[in-house]
């Protein structure tokens, strides 16, 4: 392995965080990872930087001063207006070389957990996948990242003294985003493409962004879930009534899934989404290893369910026993319309 | 087409234990299985070689015993297996598993596609499909839910994200990771069952792949576990909310008012 010298490594400053552009927009985990960021540059004595990649992005950039960054670098081009990982990430790894940050975090999103693997790669650098946690150790300098393993079961901390930068992805929802200083000013560094990123350019046809909100599990402050008990798709429809609602999204057990009442996209667990929501509700869901796995780091659990005795009403923060038929559209009629 | 399918053993529980001593995990044990998602990557595979014709080839890393996926493998329908197992590979982070499959797979020379699951349920990474793309400097899709169509030259598939799919067309050579939603996987037919008893599963040390042995193992990983524990408890009394559903709804909406949800 490649490892570098006690005075190569002293070439690596600053703390960056890799913005996440959805559609042209900053998404709201950047702002987390500015206020994790800003915490461990103040224990580096170092300065917070933004990397920005995305087309027609430049004004964005500069709101992020407002969280804490210090400088941005920006990329703003045309032929970064959809995800192409290969591009991302041979700017990336350039910008790297050019400016020599100490530790890259990036969000623990699909597109982010595509991108950072292939810079980490080409970097010669560890990277530890999806962390809740983000330290410095105050002996040697060093980020210690914790992160779940297992299916939630195990959290280990991982180090990775040898190489720069020191590279995260960190799970969405975790971090508090830090209240928005306005006035506060950054330096604005415009990088631009360059030929070589783009020689491996791969054509995007379409994209397709779900306006149902109800879908997007990684962003929602309370996910209302369906399992077996829901029935079917009617069931599906009362379940979103009382997400949209208390303005969350829909989850489904695999159960659910497996029985066509709703898309793959909603399933959490094992083999679905891994989900840490402030409130997660579930509704006829048994909760099985498999589904618990993907959901246990929620703040709160609510299940309802007709069995007093299942898994998930054992574990549950509340358990409501009763028919989620009775109980949801009680809920629904008491919660006050916003 | 020539594909690639990297699967991976796993331990079949989810509450497997860690050494405190070496920080590896106790594999001792546990049932050991196929990695879930790797079911979807393989019968991916299998669908599309008899459909556009070409054959499939199932590549693992792991100790010997590992060869028990590579026997599920075939007994589902891929034509070969070769098993990566060595002491120079244990205690490989992300970084080195995925430099040597990626030798592997230069070793087998004119693969067009390398399959992966999304991740390994053991490790949770999702990250040596993308490594392995790096190391060999092809392009890559990640969280693939469907292939709308294939090329000579190569696919068009639809990549999940969290807020919904975009679809690209991706050229070979190529590595993708799957999702579940992608296809329904086969159960082993006895004819299968039969010949994964009878096939011969090479196994490849570091010398066959070509692989410099300081990018292997513990000491080619960048990253090293200083330390596992527990995750911190949930509080341990439920509170049990039992009545009309009038009055269960009225208790749920003051836990909801509780944490200023409504
Ligand atoms: C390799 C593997 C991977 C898996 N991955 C996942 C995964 O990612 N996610 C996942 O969820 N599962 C997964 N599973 C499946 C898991 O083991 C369970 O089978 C599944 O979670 C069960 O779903 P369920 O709770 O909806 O159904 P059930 O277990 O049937 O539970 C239904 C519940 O609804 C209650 N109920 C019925 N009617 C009502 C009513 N009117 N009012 C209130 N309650 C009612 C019942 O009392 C029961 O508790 C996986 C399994 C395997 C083997
Ligand atoms: N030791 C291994 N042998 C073969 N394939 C592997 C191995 N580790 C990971 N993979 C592949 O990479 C995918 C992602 O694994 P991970 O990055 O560990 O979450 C898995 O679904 C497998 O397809």
């Amino acid at each position: 392995m490649i490892t570098l010298t006690d005075i190569e490594r002293s070439a690596y400053k600053n703390v960056w965080v890799v913005a996440e552009v959805l559609a042209g927009n900053i998404e709201a985990v950047t702002h987390e990872l500015l206020g994790a960021a800003r915490e461990l540059a103040d224990a580096r004595g170092s300065e917070v930087w933004a990397v920005v990649m995305g087309s027609g992005v430049t004004e964005q950039a500069g709101s992020l001063a407002a969280f804490g960054a210090d400088r941005v670098v920006v990329v703003d081009d045309p032929q970064l207006t959809d995800f192409v990982d290969e591009v991302e990430a041979e700017v990336l790894v350039r910008l790297i070389e050019k400016h020599k940050p100490e530790i890259l975090i990036c969000g623990a999103t699909t597109r982010g957990r595509a991108l950072i693997p292939r810079v980490a790669v080409i970097t010669n650098c560890g990277l530890t996948a999806d962390c809740t946690g983000l330290a410095i150790d105050s002996d040697t300098g060093d980020l210690l990242q914790t992160r779940p393993a297992f299916g939630g079961n195990i959290m280990a901390t991982i180090r990775c003294s040898n190489h720069r930068p020191q590279m995260a992805t960190v799970r969405p929802r975790v971090m508090a985003a830090p209240d928005a200083q306005e006035g506060r000013q950054a330096e604005i560094i415009t990088e631009p493409l360059n030929q070589n990123d783009t020689r491996q350019l791969k054509k995007i046809l379409e994209v397709f962004h779900s306006d149902e909100t109800a879908v997007n599990l990684a962003d929602a402050d309370v996910i209302v879930a369906g399992g077996r008990g829901v029935k079917g798709r009617e069931g599906f429809d009362l379940l979103r009534q009382l997400a949209a609602r208390l303005g969350g999204a829909v989850g489904a057990s695999r159960a659910a899934v497996d029985a066509g009442w709703i898309p793959y996209a909603h399933q959490v667990g094992q083999t679905g989404q891994t989900v840490q929501t402030k409130v997660y509700i579930a509704c006829g869901i048994s909760g099985q290893i498999q589904h618990l796995v993907g959901m246990q780091s929620s703040d709160l659990i609510i299940a309802i369910d007709k069995d007093p005795d299942t898994p998930l009403m054992q574990m549950a923060d509340v358990a409501v026993v009763g028919d989620l038929f009775e109980i949801v559209p009680e809920l629904i009629r008491a919660i006050p319309k916003l | 087409m020539k594909i690639v399918v990297c699967i991976k053993q796993v331990p079949a529980t989810n509450d497997a234990k860690i050494d405190p001593e070496t920080k590896r995990i106790i594999r001792e044990g546990l049932k050991a299985i196929l990695n879930p998602f790797d079911t979807y990557a393989l019968e991916e595979a299998i669908q599309l070689r008899d459909q556009f014709g070409g054959e499939v080839i199932a590549l693992s890393m792991g100790p010997p015993k590992a060869e028990a996926v590579l026997r599920e493998a075939i007994s589902l329908g891929v034509d070969s297996a070769i098993l990566l197992s060595d002491r120079a590979y244990g205690g490989s982070d992300t970084w080195a598993t995925s430099y040597a499959l990626s030798r592997a797979i230069d070793t087998i020379g004119g693969v067009d596609l390398v399959l992966c699951g999304k991740q390994a349920v053991d490790g949770d990474t999702a990250q040596v499909g993308p490594g392995i793309a790096a190391h060999l400097d092809w392009m890559q899709a990640t969280y693939v839910m469907a292939v709308d169509e294939v090329q000579d030259a190569g696919m068009t598939v639809k990549r999940m994200h969290e807020d919904g799919y975009d679809v690209c067309e991706v050229p070979f050579p190529a590595v993708m990771t799957v999702v579940k939603g992608i296809n329904t996987p086969r159960v082993p037919t006895l004819k299968g069952r039969l010949a994964s008893l009878k096939i011969d599963i090479p196994v490849w040390k570091p010398a066959d792949i070509g692989a410099d042995v300081e990018r292997l193992g513990l000491d080619g990983s960048p990253t090293r576990v200083v330390k596992t524990q527990p995750p911190p408890p949930r509080s341990s009394s439920t509170k049990r909310i039992e009545g009309s559903p009038e009055e269960c709804a009225n208790a749920l909406l003051h836990e909801l008012r509780l944490r200023s949800i409504v």
